[in-house]
């Protein structure tokens, strides 16, 4: 049989897995399927479908299974401390002391929101305005050369956005913009976690934005122009009132992906277990909570249930709001076609 | 006595990218006429028709030469300002493309978007243009509601009154017809009928039954030339040209 030899072959490429034995399992593999597929096998066309189809069914099946896997994991791990607390106090307490097992999670929730807000507040008018420009004013060249430029930006690593964050706008808030406003910050602050995450999101909000604006037909656009609107008052009153719902999309997305986003916040927000009272205060959002303390003081009992209570309020919330975004662009969609 | 048309045509070229779309065009456009300007896809009718009233700006890699004469105007003219030339063209596209509002006011952005805001006068346009389209009857109860909710055949009488509403002097149609069932076109042929008292109508059409219907002029395009230009009948039943004649051979009489 030519699939036992292959297994035994596959086993032990795993031992040496020198490039020869890799050949000598690719050719393998090749007789296999020539004696498979070859015209003796009868129906072979049919064959082949039924394979294809049952094997990419079962991967497709495997990739979505991780995310209800994931799911499951995080709710078994949550419940001893959903058990011993309740929920309405675990999200509504600001209580924070895991040796006495207290876990209060309303601050990390604040220090999230506090973050996720700031983060929209500023990308959201420059996204809007940077993708009006690029579609409906720029040359196509200008286009062209920005908008990869633009895209560049989401494939930066977080953390260099962290180390930018740290070097460049922690120092500022600390000395030129805090002064005006209050007595002293150190700058590791909920603003400077804002202003990280809202460079890392703009680009994504601004490549929806785009898409949604080239989504509207051009004759719609002439249909305006053409009674002697002005491109402004047709932006206005036309293209971004059919792409409303697109816009929202966006920042959903977006206020999904601020959510999640750790590294870069964790560098700059100050990370301490309090509540905000100004921007210029520091926070401490639930993904850093759970980067900087997973793996440390899991002795601490319940503490590991507390983190991955923490990790499922945000898996459920990101859940949320991908679907809310999702389930608007393809309305777009639909109503488009 | 020498009449300025309203448009007027001249040494017109355009170039897109490297195609030169349009060669050398020089037509003067009947004033209170029908002018169908017909020809085989891809000939640059509808080019011809969006150089008019400059829709052609927004395309990327477009050249135009030559003049264009609204009352005497150059469009073309650098200094020229664009939003008040269209302003004297209502377009009718291929297809109706209301606008993402209501149909009330859809009929009066035109006006407002010119600062006419008084809510009687524009009340009184929006009846007046829905009545000349014979739209009122079938929506005056809806006056409210989205205009895409309304047939094809409803929206594009929309789009025409949006256009009128604007007053214009002419109406230019891009194939105004070709998304429309044989009732609703026969609508949108016997409001033209109706116009051109009014309006100089340039209309772009393949149907050369319709143009033979509406137009009192005809200009056969190909391969970006005027090959023919004149009244109806003539360049229709007699064509002067072998191109010409070849074109509507089989598909008249």
């Amino acid at each position: 049989m030519p699939t036992s030899t292959n297994t035994i072959r596959l086993r032990s490429l795993n031992k040496k897995s020198t490039q020869k034995q890799l050949l000598k399992v690719m050719r393998s593999f090749q007789k296999f399927c020539r004696v498979a597929f070859s015209p003796t096998v009868k129906n072979k066309r049919l064959l082949k479908d039924r394979f294809v189809n049952k094997t990419f069914l079962a991967f497709t099946l495997l990739s979505i299974s991780m995310v209800v896997l994931i799911a499951i994991g995080l709710f078994y791990k949550s419940i001893p401390l959903l058990d011993s607390t309740s929920l309405s106090n675990l999200l509504l307490s600001s209580e924070w002391k895991p040796f006495k097992e207290a876990f209060g999670f309303y601050s990390f929730i604040v220090g999230t929101l506090w973050v996720t807000a700031i983060s929209i507040i500023i990308a959201l008018p420059l996204s809007l305005l940077t993708g009006i420009y690029l579609s409906e004013y720029a040359h196509v060249r200008v286009r062209k050369l920005v908008l990869p430029l633009i895209e560049l930006l989401s494939g930066i690593p977080p953390v260099l956005y962290g180390v930018w964050g740290v070097l460049v706008i922690v120092p500022l808030i600390q000395d030129r913009i805090a002064p005006h406003f209050v007595e002293f910050t150190t700058g590791y602050s909920v603003l400077a976690g804002g202003v990280v995450l809202a460079i890392m999101i703009f680009p994504l909000i601004i490549s929806i934005i785009i898409e949604v604006f080239d989504n509207i037909p051009q004759d719609l656009r002439n249909a305006s122009l053409s009674l002697g609107a002005t491109q402004w008052q047709t932006i206005k009153k036309v293209v971004l009132r059919k792409s409303f719902d697109g816009i929202i999309a966006a920042v959903v997305l977006a206020i999904s992906r601020a959510f999640g986003e750790t590294i870069a916040v964790l560098m700059v927000c100050g990370n301490l277990a309090q509540i905000p009272q100004t921007v210029f205060d520091s926070g401490y959002p639930l993904p850093a909570l759970i980067a900087n303390n997973y793996g440390e003081m899991m002795s601490i009992p319940m503490y590991d249930s507390a983190l991955m209570f923490a990790a499922l309020l945000l898996f459920v919330i990101i859940f949320l709001f991908n679907t809310i975004s999702r389930v608007i662009l393809y309305r777009i969609e639909k109503r488009n076609t | 006595m020498i009449i300025q048309p309203h448009i007027s045509i001249q040494n017109l070229n355009v170039h897109i990218g490297d195609n030169h779309i349009l060669k050398n065009i020089n037509l003067d456009i009947p004033d209170k006429k029908v002018t169908s300007l017909i020809g085989p896809s891809g000939c640059g009718k509808t080019t011809l028709l969006k150089t008019l009233n400059r829709l052609l700006d927004r395309q990327n890699d477009v050249r135009v030469d030559g003049k264009v004469l609204v009352d005497g105007e150059n469009i073309y003219d650098p200094k020229a300002e664009v939003t008040h030339i269209r302003k004297k063209m209502g377009l009718l596209s291929q297809r109706p493309f209301p606008l993402p509002m209501n149909i009330y006011d859809n009929i009066a952005y035109g006006q407002r978007i010119h600062g006419n805001n008084k809510k009687s006068e524009l009340d009184e346009i929006v009846e007046k243009y829905l009545r000349g389209v014979n739209l009122w009857d079938e929506v005056k109860d809806r006056l409210k509601s989205p205009a895409t909710r309304l047939s094809i055949g409803q929206q594009q009488r929309l789009c025409l009154a949006r256009g009128l509403a604007i007053e214009p002097e002419i109406i230019l149609g891009d194939e105004p017809t070709s998304a429309l069932d044989p009732i609703s076109t026969q609508a949108i042929e016997e409001l033209f009928l109706d116009l051109k008292d009014k309006y100089t109508i340039v209309l772009v059409t393949h149907i050369l039954r319709q143009a033979r219907r509406v137009s009192d002029y005809v200009g056969f395009v190909y391969m970006g030339e005027i090959i023919e230009f004149g009244p109806t009948e003539e360049v229709l039943l007699n064509p002067k040209e072998k191109l010409t004649q070849d074109y509507v051979k089989g598909f008249l009489v």
